[in-house]
């Protein structure tokens, strides 16, 4: 979602394949025996290497519900970790299987580029940090006229900002650095009293600095970035069943099925969760879709439900402490909604 | 009259006499060095200023407050930042890269194959140093091992699928691993190539001289980055689908060939310092032009030349951090990557990182300058005044 001119160079790349990759990506997959993701080259919460060198984080724990539905286990999956450039000429020339790399669902994604995203697994945009210390009583975004901002140059980001103060009338001083590096280090060395970036990121960033405490992340929200993942057009059995995982996610936190409780709710007499868990007689949800029938089961003992993921990756279970906000399922006031598995 | 004989022959020699006190010692040294003139002593003034006001904070930073050990951010962190140092404490998290030290060294190379990367290094060392050292008998023989045998043992170590040995994949590898890997290689494979093209662009033979002109200006036009890029971004979309080709493979080739380039600019520096007489002198006893290249010419030119070599290649040890562009993950990429880890993110850990990896580039570079002065005073044997 950064580098513009970049995209347009890869868009126009692109266009000369149109589609590389064969049909069936379901038997490719099977017959390799793992499902080849496409992550970040790190970023915290969603796909970051731990001590051992495993992927962590929401993008990839998603590639392992892929893999738990198709293969029954979570850990048949490879990742690639794939910088901001290279990610869509990864699906599409077949590298990758699937893209897990919180990218930005955008109209030009899914026609020009020949992607399909299959939903989204994190609602970001861009938000404000402001050091509470320098800009005190300060609870909203419109109360920031005559700031110092900063921001990294060339990016989206730099664009939305300009458009929020100037339709809202406010002035502002950019402090524009190439580098995320350097933005973190002037923002921490106090040259700037507001820092602007993906929701997200702001709270990655604000473990780094001297005085996390003193810093607060304001609610708004200027811009849409619906991050989710994506696989190659033109093949829509694995479309469905990547699409699916992210909606049996959703449909188990729903139902209340987690990680520990999914052998129990086997039992359950319950229809929906029947269907749901493929205990029902006869039923015929998996193998339709191309898997098996208890894939549900499979996908939430790798990872959990929707839930669980969020809060074991970013939320409280995790050092950044995001809160569900309009992630949260509809039931709850958020977004997250599922249609029904049945 | 008979004259005396007051001539006088001293025998032996006059024991020679120390210096004056006034040259002898640490005074003298001092004097000498720091404080000759008013310059020196405002100079040796601000030095020890600068090294006085650094010194301690770097001391007490890496050594004294350093947090050694933990298991996650909360030991790198004060108290205000979530973590269980006190406020106001400033020191090295060597804690992250004590937990993150697998990955630095091998990147994502699975834990239980470790051990080959390792035996790798082993054998490497122990080919390498007897090479290295000039006493040591039987070169030719350990050339053989450490250029012929060692890089097919080191590749089935290293990728294995033979042998029972599990195959792993080059995109795992990371790490200290890739930077050697890809620095060894490019450095056997750039001085041989360097040389022949060297050798070319002062051919008479006008298609030889042509296209290793051609090749050397075009490569040494493009920036290590491009070639990068366009070997990881562009060349997959011409490539058949399902056809992958190796990145890895595709950074090593482009890498050498780019060490090659500038090689071959430096071995033609050598080249034009020899005298035009070597070369007529080498004609005129009938020395064909192998001969008189591999015997006279070369062993004169590349010793003139061994600062440019070795240049070229710390040069090189250091731009392989570039495949961090393409997705690939040398020792700089991997501290750099580590950094997104939530459970290690605290004010220290990008410092402590860097700091390691420049200290672990410091060693090889500095190793290899060394190693080079060396070379050159051992070969010395003309010019010495």
């Amino acid at each position: 979602m950064k580098h513009i001119a970049i995209g347009i160079l890869g868009a126009a790349a692109l266009g000369l394949v149109a589609s590389a990759a064969s049909a069936a990506t379901l038997d490719d997959v099977k017959a390799k025996g793992f499902i080849q993701c496409g992550v970040s080259t790190g970023l915290a919460g969603f796909s970051a290497p731990d001590d051992k060198g495993d992927w962590q984080g929401i993008d990839a724990d998603f590639c392992r519900a892929v893999a738990a539905a198709v293969f029954g286990d979570g850990t048949k999956v490879k990742f690639t970790p794939l910088s901001a450039k290279e990610r869509f000429t990864a699906l599409q020339s077949g590298e990758i299987d699937v893209l897990s790399r919180n990218t930005t669902w955008t109209i030009n994604r899914d026609t020009a580029l020949g992607l399909n995203f299959v939903g989204i697994t994190y609602y970001d945009g861009q938000g404000f940090m402001i050091n509470a210390k320098k800009l005190p009583g300060v609870n909203s975004a419109l109360q920031l006229s005559g700031a110092a901002v900063c921001v990294q140059s060339g990016t989206t980001t730099e664009l939305n900002l300009a458009d929020y103060f100037k339709s809202n009338k406010m002035e502002y001083n950019p402090v524009v650095f190439e580098k995320l590096e350097e933005v973190n280090a002037a923002y921490d060395a106090g040259r700037c009293d507001v820092y602007t970036t993906d929701q997200s990121g702001l709270y990655g960033i604000r473990l780094t600095l001297g005085a996390p405490a003193d810093h607060v992340v304001l609610p708004e929200i200027i811009s849409k970035e619906p991050l989710g993942p994506a696989v190659r057009q033109g093949d829509d059995q694995w479309y469905h069943i990547v699409k699916w995982t992210y909606f049996a996610l959703l449909q188990a936190e729903e139902l209340g099925i987690t990680k520990a409780n999914v052998d129990e709710m086997k039992n359950s007499d319950n229809p929906e969760i029947k269907r749901v868990l493929g205990t029902e007689p006869d039923t015929k949800i998996g193998t339709d879709l191309g898997v098996s029938n208890d894939w549900v089961v499979n996908i939430v003992k790798a990872v959990g439900n929707y839930g669980e993921m969020f809060e074991r990756n970013v939320g409280s279970g995790s050092p950044l402490k995001i809160a569900r906000g309009i992630n949260a399922l509809w039931t709850k006031g958020g977004l997250q909604y599922s249609p029904p598995i049945r | 009259m008979q004259e005396h004989d007051l001539s006088f022959v001293r025998v032996e020699m006059a024991l020679a006499q120390s210096a004056p006190a006034s040259e002898r010692g640490l005074g003298a040294w001092i004097r000498k060095n720091l404080i000759a003139s008013t310059g020196d002593t405002i100079l040796t003034i601000i030095g020890i200023v600068l090294v006085a006001m650094i010194l301690p904070q770097l001391i007490s930073w890496a050594l004294i407050n350093a947090q050694w050990t933990g298991t996650d951010r909360t030991f790198c962190a004060t108290v205000a930042q979530g973590g269980i140092q006190p406020d106001g404490w400033s020191g090295a998290c060597w804690a992250f890269v004590n937990a993150k030290f697998g990955q630095f060294m091998f990147g994502r190379y699975p834990i239980d194959e470790r051990w080959r990367p390792i035996l790798v290094a082993i054998l490497f060392v122990a080919l390498l140093v007897p090479l290295l050292i000039p006493k040591v008998p039987r070169k030719g023989l350990n050339a053989i091992l450490f250029f012929g045998a060692l890089p097919i043992v080191a590749f089935i170590l290293l990728v294995g699928g033979v042998f029972g040995l599990p195959h792993v994949e080059t995109p795992l590898w990371g790490g200290l691993l890739v930077t050697l890997t890809l620095s060894f290689v490019g450095i056997a494979v750039s001085l041989p190539i360097g040389i022949v093209l060297a050798l070319g662009r002062r051919s008479k033979m006008p298609i030889v001289k042509m296209l290793c002109v051609i090749f050397i200006e075009t490569v040494r036009g493009i920036p290590l980055i491009t070639v990068l890029f366009m070997a990881s971004v562009m060349l997959p979309l011409f490539l058949p689908a399902g056809v992958t080709f190796d990145k890895f493979l595709r950074a090593l080739i482009g890498v050498s060939l780019f060490a090659a380039a500038y090689m071959a600019e430096v071995v033609r520096g050598g080249l034009q310092a020899i005298p035009k007489g070597q070369y007529e002198g080498a004609d005129s006893l009938g020395l064909g032009y192998w001969q008189k290249m591999g015997l006279i010419v070369l062993p004169q030119a590349l010793k003139l030349v061994i600062p440019g070599i070795v240049n070229t290649f710390i040069g090189m040890f250091k731009d392989t951090s570039l495949v961090s562009i393409i997705s690939m993950f040398d020792l700089l990429g991997v501290v750099k990557q580590n950094f997104s880890d939530a459970n290690w993110a605290t004010p220290q850990t990008a410092r402590s990182g860097l700091v390691f990896a420049a200290f672990v580039f410091w060693m090889f570079c500095f190793g290899m300058s060394r190693y080079s002065m060396f070379t050159e005073r051992r070969l010395d044997t003309s010019y010495k005044r």
